[in-house]
């Protein structure tokens, strides 16, 4: 007769920031967003920082599934609404770190206005851009990130659309810092994203990540490992590299790095800084931080 | 749900003479609102310009968001953060509002809109007033939901309401509506803003119980699931999708049943408590007067030609526009030879009149299709030819 002995069960590692319940996610194999999500845990985790002082809002899409994942205070909204959702929270309460985790569909395609708005006040959230090229929650159709000839659902022939470049994008509207990287580029992910915790104002991380199921396979590229290496052999690391430079042709160069890194006061310092000046000591002022 | 006296540095207490749109802003922050995002739109934008105006010297925001989509969701964001929020707006703008609409409700996220009516569709008239929005802050954003939406005929009511407004929204966890109109909100009048001692304001009912036990979307008894603020340590997660107690997505139909019954019943059972409205003579009455808003001012001048040519009417002024008072409709169709119903629409409300009264009177119909307030002669030769 076998008496029960105690087996070892190794915790995941990943078990204190992520929804245990909600496991199996419904990533593709080959996918890259749970790669970025992977950094993103790493990097709150080598942070130090206060779980209970964390919130992530998502849009729609794939990417826009993480906010279910991760065991924080998380906001799964509507469509390309992510970051006006974003605004009210940090606003509601400034002592939170309120980062955006959303697609690039999701982010400059549907919610595009509220982007370029929220970087022009320099509202101070971070924001995780996933791109993926593709609008893959809906079947793969031509985004506003899609390169040029690609080949997508609702671009059966080939995209003639110009792309945006979303470093420029987000460089442009105002932005306190601005990263791009790869999936292949783990640690480099992490980096970003812990010296963006410590950074104020609008702060953008754009992550291109493999479409195994779609926009891979529309185009004849092969799986993920087969994406990783072209990440490999075509992306470049140019930390600073003006970001007019930065366009991503069909299966082209990618520039990636830290591109801008500047200091600014968000939305409520200088809403604060300025009452204050004008309107003296009537003024009472809001959700200033010790 | 807890009652609590309002917070004095939000309540200019004193008599004044303004606008309606002003006295929603006052409404707000009487009520504790210190979150408001919006976007211009006559003829509305004075609600905000006096937020905006007044907000420095209470602490709290004001954001000009880009959009009334935007301005929407931002209030969703800031009640998960603990905030009352509010916006106001008018037609257009409303059309844009209706996404996310469904989002606080779906999320059951309290929030306040102000929807100052002008005439549609479309651009319409910017300047002037309008009543056909009442079906749309109904039924607007998709799917199955309830909302709760009141409708001041003045000024002072517009304050009075607006307090009304946030109580109901913090109590049943429901985006509730402020259904003016241009002429109210532009109508100056006299505007009691009683002290902060007497004004009643509800507190959410906030969870207090083990962390690891909060589940958001669990019904208590009265209903109404507990709320937290995010930053609290809950670490909870709510979405837009359908979902069950945990907030957790479930995509079938047995948890779309338990959701969108959940988001409707605990409107509808609650009803008799939501329910306002100020009835006057309906009791030997040959024929009832249904309006609300600036039309039941209008209407009042018909009401009294027809007392004076000897006809028994009533009225009934909906204060609670939606949940629509159905049962007291009801009972006095049993009576009455008919209802006679002005809006400044083509027939909005007075569908619910038919559908309430259910064959045993006619909802007559008193059209304007916006622009400016009905003539009561005509209101009253409706009366009129109702009585015969």
């Amino acid at each position: 007769m076998t008496k029960d002995v105690e087996r070892f069960e190794p915790k995941n590692p990943m078990e204190d920031f992520l929804r245990m319940d909600r496991i199996p996610h419904i990533w593709c194999s080959g996918c890259g967003i749970g790669v970025v999500l992977t950094s993103f845990v790493d990097a709150l985790r080598k942070s130090e920082i206060d779980l209970n002082k964390v919130a992530v809002v998502s849009g729609i899409g794939c990417t826009g599934r993480v906010a279910g994942y991760v065991k924080l205070d998380s906001y799964h909204s509507t469509h390309g609404r992510a970051i006006p959702f974003a605004t009210g929270l940090k606003l509601g309460n400034p002592e939170l770190q309120v980062v955006v985790f959303s697609g690039d569909g999701d982010l400059v395609g549907i919610g595009g206005n509220h982007f370029v708005h929220a970087a022009r006040r320099n509202m101070d959230i971070l924001v995780i851009c996933v791109n993926n090229f593709n609008y893959a929650m809906t079947g793969g159709q031509v985004a506003a990130t899609s390169p040029l000839n690609a080949n997508l659902s609702t671009a059966p022939y080939g995209n003639f659309e110009y792309p945006f470049s979303l470093p420029y994008l987000a460089d442009a509207c105002g932005a306190t810092y601005v990263a791009r990287w790869t999936c292949l580029h783990i640690r480099r992910v992490t980096m970003s994203i812990q010296e963006a915790f410590q950074r104020k104002g609008f702060r953008f991380i754009e992550v291109i990540a493999p479409c195994v199921t779609l926009y891979a396979r529309r185009n004849r590229l092969g799986d993920g490992l087969n994406l990783l290496k072209y990440y490999h052999d075509n992306s470049e690391i140019r930390h600073g590299a003006d970001t007019r430079t930065l366009d991503i042709g069909y299966q082209g160069k990618m520039i990636v790095g830290k591109f801008v890194d500047r200091e600014k006061p968000p939305f409520l310092e200088c809403m604060n800084t300025h009452l204050k000046k004008v309107l003296g000591d009537k003024y009472v002022p809001y959700g200033e931080q010790p | 749900m807890k009652k609590v006296k309002a917070d004095p540095k939000g309540v200019l207490t004193g008599a004044h003479y303004m606008d309606g749109d002003f006295a929603i802003a006052e409404g707000a922050l009487a009520a504790g609102c210190r979150f408001f995002a919006g976007y211009p739109i006559t003829p509305s934008t004075e609600t905000a310009e006096r937020f905006v105006e007044r907000i420095p010297f209470v602490g709290g925001v004001f954001i000009q968001m880009e959009d009334e989509i935007a301005s929407v969701t931002a209030l969703i964001g800031a009640s998960w953060a603990g905030k009352k929020a509010m916006t106001v707006t008018s037609g257009p703008g409303f059309s844009l509002m209706m996404e996310n609409i469904g989002l606080a409700a779906m999320m059951e996220a309290p929030i306040v809109i102000a929807n100052v009516q002008r005439g549609g569709p479309s651009t319409g008239l910017p300047t002037l007033v309008g009543q056909q929005d009442m079906m749309q802050v109904r039924w607007g954003s998709h799917g199955d939901y309830k909302i709760i939406a009141l409708s001041p005929d003045s000024p002072q009511e517009c304050f009075d309401l607006t307090i009304q407004a946030f109580n109901l929204s913090e109590t049943y966890r429901v985006p509730t509506f402020i259904m003016t109109d241009e002429c109210v909100g532009h109508m100056h009048e006299k505007v009691v803003i009683p002290p902060a001692d007497k004004i009643e304001v509800v507190e959410r009912k906030w969870y207090e119980g083990p962390k690891d036990k909060y589940l958001p979307y669990k019904p208590d008894k009265d209903m109404i699931p507990f709320m937290v603020k995010a930053g609290d340590g809950y670490r909870f997660h709510t979405t837009g999708l359908t979902h069950d107690e945990r907030g957790y997505p479930v995509i079938n139909a047995e948890c779309q049943d338990w959701c969108v019954r959940h988001l409707n019943d605990k409107i509808t059972k609650n009803a008799d408590k939501i329910i306002k409205y100020e009835e006057e003579q309906t009791d030997h009455a040959e024929v009832v007067v249904v309006s609300y808003g600036i039309t039941s001012r209008v209407a009042y001048r018909a009401v009294q030609l027809a007392r004076k040519a000897g006809i028994k009417v009533g009225t009934l002024r909906l204060i609670t526009v939606w949940p629509f008072p159905e049962k007291r409709i009801k009972a006095l169709a049993q009576k009455v030879k008919a209802f006679v119903v002005p809006e400044i629409n083509y027939g909005q409300m007075v569908l619910e009149v038919e559908r309430a009264a259910a064959g045993k009177a006619p909802a007559i119909h008193v059209p304007h299709c916006g622009g400016g307030v009905h003539n009561p002669e005509d209101v009253f030769s409706v009366i009129k030819e109702a009585a015969k």
